[in-house]
């Protein structure tokens, strides 16, 4: 993946917020010394390889009303997992789901997944049709629901750190 | 245990949030083009994004980046902290800058936080300062496979 210096230069500008102005893209273009057309053609290439998953609005979802966040967890047999994993992504309920390593003898579950709701008896009740409907009654799981949030921002990697583009771009040399 | 209330919102706003939670446009008017899709105007919608970000709905309004494919290090940790002990923990852990979220959940474990460092090795350095630091074993446990990600929400 050939990211240029421009590139990283670019990143690290919009990281934090795109300007609230009618003309968003000729302002950072400007603050960075691109023209908006090569600011908007550098984006869409950066979004169509990945590195920007996109552009957009991250919510807090507390503030909308989805006060319940239950992490579900499963100890899913490995040979079963995939086929759970996959099965367990349908369910439009389900936010999120990855296998993580089990760390025993505390924590015996490999299979996360995370139901966000505004009521926690629906949250669970969501979770109970997993279970019913993947004949999972037999294994061991957990909801954990969070009590409190401490921190939520939206990810600044620090890789755009000037230190990490000067690092990148000598690689790429 | 602090109560965050609902925020209210009109049906633009509605209908902004949920758009916007699907990508923004990469054009020279991207907020004229939201607005003629939405039915607005591209004034409102600007005046509305920045009231939206004020109210706190909106913790972000740009890009998300692909932390792994910048070569940046993710992970999901989790400690188990006697309770008389959690708030010393808790404003040690939050002091670490590669902290992005952290959650108190009813548990053994029961602070679980998202690490996003520099680089892939940082992690596991990261998680062994935090146990320096605290005194409590950190369990890392990075995501080994990703089945779904569609982490959105209807306004």
């Amino acid at each position: 993946m050939a990211l240029s210096e421009q590139d990283l230069l670019l990143l690290q500008a919009i990281q934090g917020g795109l300007p609230l102005h009618a003309r968003p893209y000729e302002m950072v273009a400007q603050s960075i010394g691109m023209s908006e057309a090569d600011v908007m053609q550098r984006l869409d290439y950066l979004q169509e390889i990945g590195v920007m998953k996109r552009l957009g609005v991250i919510v807090r979802h507390h503030e909308l009303g989805y006060r319940c966040n239950g992490m579900c967890v499963w100890d899913i047999p490995n040979d079963r997992l995939e086929e759970i994993g996959q099965a367990f992504s349908a369910y439009d309920f389900v936010t999120l789901c990855y296998e993580r390593p089990r760390r025993m003898p505390d924590w015996p579950y490999n299979l996360f997944c995370m139901i966000h709701g505004k009521d926690r008896d629906v949250v669970l009740e969501q979770a109970e049709r997993l279970v019913r409907e993947n004949g999972l009654e037999d294994i061991q799981r957990d909801v954990l629901f969070s009590t409190k949030r401490f921190k939520q921002r939206g990810a600044h990697y620090g890789m755009c750190s000037p230190a990490k583009i000067k690092e990148v771009v000598t690689c790429a040399k | 245990m602090r109560k965050i209330e609902p925020v209210e919102l009109d049906d633009l706003e509605r209908l902004l949030i949920n758009e916007l939670q699907g990508g923004f446009p990469i054009s020279q008017r991207p907020f004229y083009d939201v607005a003629m899709r939405l039915g607005s105007d591209e004034e409102t919608v600007l005046t509305k994004i920045s009231s939206l970000r004020e109210r706190g709905v909106l913790s972000r309004f740009g890009p998300m980046y692909n932390a792994e494919k910048m070569g940046g290090g993710l992970t999901l940790a989790a400690i188990s902290i006697p309770e008389d002990d959690f708030d010393r923990v808790n404003d040690i852990v939050n002091g670490f800058g590669e902290v992005a979220h952290n959650y108190k959940r009813e548990h053994e474990l029961n602070m679980w936080f998202v690490l996003a460092t520099e680089t892939p090795e940082r992690v596991q350095q990261c998680c062994n300062e935090i146990t320096e630091a605290t005194g409590y074993q950190v369990y890392n446990m990075p995501k080994k496979q990703e089945f779904f990600i569609g982490l959105r929400f209807e306004a």
